[in-house]
């Protein structure tokens, strides 16, 4: 019943979701339900996430699911999308780069959750769960940094699970496992020169005076001198040391982009999301397992399509140079790209104002974009209907997407995570903590 | 009592005259009979007790979340009355920021949040908190304060009672029976079979909510017919059975069980939490983890604590004065015995980093500057004036990046743990090395006019002053000294440098 329920979008009554609440609770207690994904095996041939955050909601229509033939009130002024170099492979018309790397990611087109909100769908899209029940479930990000962090024996300076630039807050966090998995996000623009990373680059001090300063405060710190030996002071010693090491050590060099030769870096756009992408390449090299771009702007209500001629070419030459990049390098095979935003767009437009040719929230159907990390390139995962308003075909839920990647990661669906109130719970969710599924992505593993 | 007293015999042990005063006197308080006694029996020497620029900065930080005042400091210092630590207690548990930050530490128990995932919304928060805080302003006594919470229905805006029982994720019996079990009982869910919970979340299972005209107003009642099981006996934690007639709201019932001096949890878990909050450590611990299996340290203590917290008509803020003024809780922070049970009982005081709030209002204070706060849903109800104190910021849903890295509660369950006050690289860079920090004490007004106000040495004072609330030492003034000589900066960066350095120090990071 419970099952049947779920499947209703946006119409579950209170008292039926207690009811489940409740059935999922006793369905833990009596042993663990059964797993969505049956026993599937991690493979591991994934070792980093660069996860592109269409912060807003990018319209699917305009980007990797358009429809030419759903007329004037759907696609606006962009009728013709192009070819691709895949054959048969169609997408928006500003993607011109993108449509030269088609061959190295997939588009899936009938991602699904049902939800118009822009918290909850976040909620959903990033950790896999229903928004609301007790505990408050840890982003993609927190959990890679959970298994591939600092507990795994991963020894980099940079934190790993970096932010550029702007964190997202609650809802692309650390939730139960708490601030130990919490991005570090970098603020500053990777755009200028220098790339004011908080807390690493501060400007107008230099490298002579940082030194001097910290000398100054050994000096003066005489408390902590006093209680060597307390695990607390030998806490703050320790965060210290690694903090100077990001200061004066090799750490602040991974965030000097100059080091980039100049074509490069103009290939990618000198732009803060063309750099954000040249910076997570420089990252994942480093080492680091997850670093998310948030990507602003993507809500357009009004006037999208101004704003689609303006923000498209930009993302399409920083995405398609990062593919290009990481290819040329041999990090695509281990370093997953991720793009999504919480939702789509409203396939009709609203041509009345104050909209005056707006785009609304569409959580029923939207697009995303997944390669490398052992993701084949070249495919098309399911389908919309003509209008792109609902899935026709193979929807792809977010847990779908989600348990595809840490199987690429190697993180063990059924792997325990600690949570406050001591529950069991798993890396991915059951059909009795109500998380809706419709099977892992293997036509494109 | 003489014989109790430790005195004498460790009148031999070195004292670190900045940080101490000398070894404890007679125990003239029943706290310091009942510790001390215990310490002697397991042959552990306590700590000395503080000096008074060790107290009056801790008595502050511990009492109203606030670092004393440059002025305050200097008074209190030059004060010969005997007395006067008593007598600061005594004006800190009556100052505007008790309230404020006990209203903050109750609302991460009591889940003050209008957002995801607790969703009161923010109108709601807002008269929820307003209540916690005229609560414990005008010093509402303890058994009132938690009946009202348990037996309150009406709307959410004029009945802010009601969002106790609102301010749980699942929203369920179960939930509820779980968040008073945790507040009032310091049981965790995982204390109890959950057959048990299911009896315990009967008395709450009649609770109804419905919505009025008003945007996200909601009226919590008592729906008899809500009952599903019409056996109209409830089975109380304890094991006990209580008839409740039909028509009866049963939280009534449960309340006038749980709250009274013979329930066997109620008072012992808020004088625990109490004594947990000021000495950085339970006589059962952790303090909201009370099950058979983990007993209290000092029974005897606890048993005093309880007894007097109903003597004085549960006035909480008569047991915050009486661990307050021990010679206990004045302990310095230096331990004379690095043995566990030493920690356990009490020998010592426990630093701990400052809590989020307390660290950023503290800077603040400092350099006369301000920090904006948002919601992620933006509202009038969530509108905060520049100059407001983060300690005294209503909602868990109106924060700053600078909170979240620091470790604040995100009042998603209400256990004590969600404050995460340990330290981090990141913290550590964001304090040493950030434009946020750096923009404070470079171009704010507070270190800039203590920087105008006099020849070097005032200036140096007052630097120690304002941050560490004390005077420098010589060989303190002899290594400034060296640092302004050595040409590498100028005098002005100099002195902002020495800012740097006192901010981040061990002295200033951490209560102790």
């Amino acid at each position: 019943m419970c099952d049947q329920m779920l499947r209703v979008d946006l119409a579950i009554s209170r008292r039926q979701a207690i009811r489940c609440i409740v059935a999922g609770i006793g369905a833990l207690t009596l042993g663990r339900a059964r797993s969505l994904f049956g026993q599937a095996r991690p493979a591991a041939k994934a070792r980093a996430v660069i996860q592109i955050w269409m912060w807003g909601g990018p319209s699917h229509l305009d980007t990797f699911d358009p429809k030419p033939d759903a007329g004037y009130d759907y696609c606006g002024p962009f009728s013709h999308p192009i070819q691709t170099n895949v054959d048969g492979i169609i997408i928006g018309e500003l993607l011109v780069n993108l449509a030269k790397q088609a061959d190295k990611f997939s588009i899936i087109r009938s991602m699904t959750h049902g939800i118009n909100a822009h918290e909850t769908a976040a909620y959903v899209v990033q950790t896999g769960r229903p928004a609301g029940g007790r505990l408050v479930f840890p982003s993609v990000g927190a959990v890679v940094s959970f298994f591939k962090g600092y507990q795994a024996g991963y020894k980099g300076l940079i934190p790993p699970y970096v932010v550029l630039t702007e964190p997202q807050g609650r809802f692309s966090e650390a939730g139960f496992l708490g601030s130990r998995y919490k991005p570090f996000a970098t603020g500053g623009d990777p755009a200028k020169t220098p790339f004011l990373v908080e807390g690493i680059v501060a400007e107008g001090i230099s490298t002579e005076r940082q030194r001097a300063r910290r000398q100054l405060l050994s000096q003066l710190d005489r408390l902590a001198a006093l209680l060597k030996g307390n695990p607390e002071i030998a806490e703050f010693e320790q965060a210290g040391q690694q903090a100077y090491e990001l200061i004066l050590g090799e750490g602040a060099k991974v965030f000097d982009l100059a080091e980039e030769p100049e074509a490069l870096r103009q290939e990618y756009g000198m732009n803060t999301f063309g750099q954000s992408c040249l910076m997570a390449r420089r990252l994942v090299e480093r080492g680091v397992p997850y670093v998310t771009i948030n990507y602003k702007g993507w809500d357009t209500h009004k006037q999208h399509f101004q704003a689609m001629r303006r923000m498209l070419p930009e993302m399409d030459k920083a995405m398609a140079a990062l593919l290009k990049d990481l290819s040329e390098r041999g990090l695509l095979d281990s370093t997953i790209v991720w793009w999504s935003g919480e939702f789509g767009r409203t396939p009709k437009i609203d041509w009345q104002p104050p909209w005056n040719g707006g785009r609304g929230h569409w959580g029923h159907v939207f697009s995303a974009v997944v390669a490398g990390g052992g993701f084949k390139g070249g495919r098309v995962v399911g389908a919309s209907d003509e209008k792109g308003q609902h899935v026709k075909e193979r929807p792809v839920y977010p847990a779908d997407l989600i348990g595809s990647m840490y199987l690429l990661l190697g993180i063990d669906h059924n792997a325990a995570l600690p949570n406050p109130f001591g529950l069991d719970v798993r890396v991915m969710g059951t059909e009795a903590d109500g998380v809706k599924s419709a099977g892992i992505l293997h036509e494109i593993m | 009592m003489g014989l109790l007293s430790t005195g004498l015999g460790l009148s031999a042990q070195p004292v670190y005259p900045r940080l101490e005063a000398g070894p404890p006197g007679p125990a003239r308080y029943k706290i310091d009979q009942l510790v001390f006694s215990r310490l002697g029996q397991l042959g552990i020497r306590p700590a000395n007790i503080c000096s008074d620029v060790v107290f009056i900065r801790r008595a502050y930080l511990d009492l109203t979340g606030t670092l004393p005042p440059e002025r305050q400091v200097r008074a209190f210092l030059q004060d010969r009355d005997l007395d006067k630590r008593a007598r600061l207690i005594d004006s800190l548990l009556e100052a505007d920021q008790f309230a404020d930050y006990w209203a903050m530490r109750w609302s991460d128990i009591l889940r003050v949040k209008a957002e995801f995932p607790i969703n009161l919304w923010p109108n709601a928060a807002q008269a929820y908190y307003t209540w916690i805080k005229q609560a414990i302003r005008d010093r509402l006594p303890y058994d009132q304060f938690a009946r009202q919470l348990l037996t309150a229905s009406g709307s959410n805006f004029t009945a802010p009672q009601v969002n106790f029982l609102r301010a749980t994720q699942s929203k369920d019996p179960v939930g509820m029976a779980q968040a008073v079990a945790l507040t009032f009982m310091g049981f965790r869910a995982d204390a109890w079979p959950q057959d048990k919970w299911r009896q315990m979340a009967r008395f709450f299972e009649p609770l109804s909510y419905k919505s009025t005209g008003q945007w996200k107003e909601q009226i919590v009642y008592f729906d008899p017919t809500k009952t599903v099981d019409p056996n109209r006996h409830f089975i109380l934690p304890d094991g006990k059975d209580v008839f409740v007639p039909e028509g009866q709201d049963p939280r009534y019932a449960f309340a006038d069980w749980l709250v009274v001096p013979e329930n066997p949890w109620f008072a012992k878990n808020i004088v625990n939490r109490i004594w947990y909050w000021l000495m950085g450590r339970g006589i059962i611990h952790e303090p909201d983890d009370i099950r058979p299996d983990n007993p209290p340290s000092n029974q005897q203590l606890l048993a005093f604590l309880q007894e007097e917290l109903v003597a004085s008509g549960w006035d909480l803020r008569h047991i915050y004065s009486l661990i307050a003024k021990s010679q206990v809780y004045q302990l310095s922070c230096i331990p004379r015995d690095d043995r566990q049970e030493a920690a356990v009982n009490f020998a010592y005081y426990p630093i701990r980093r400052l809590d989020a709030e307390v660290l950023i209002d503290a800077i603040c204070q400092i350099t006369g500057t301000t920090e904006s706060y948002s919601s992620m849903i933006p509202e009038p109800f969530t509108f905060v004036p520049q100059d407001h104190r983060s300690i005294a910021l209503q909602d868990g849903s109106i924060t700053s990046p600078f909170l979240e890295m620091f470790g604040r509660p995100p009042r998603d369950t209400g256990l004590e743990s969600e404050r995460n006050n340990r330290i981090t690289a990141e913290q550590r860079l964001h304090l040493l090395n950030s434009s946020h920090i750096q923009r404070k004490l470079v171009q704010g007004p507070g270190i800039r006019s203590i920087m105008r106000s006099g020849p070097p040495g005032q200036v140096i004072n007052r630097l120690y002053l304002t941050i560490l609330s004390r005077f420098p030492t010589p060989d303190e003034l002899q290594v400034i000294d060296t640092y302004v000589q050595s040409g590498l900066v100028n005098r002005q960066q100099a002195m902002q440098d020495l800012a740097w350095a006192l901010v981040n120090s061990v002295e200033f990071l951490y209560r102790h």
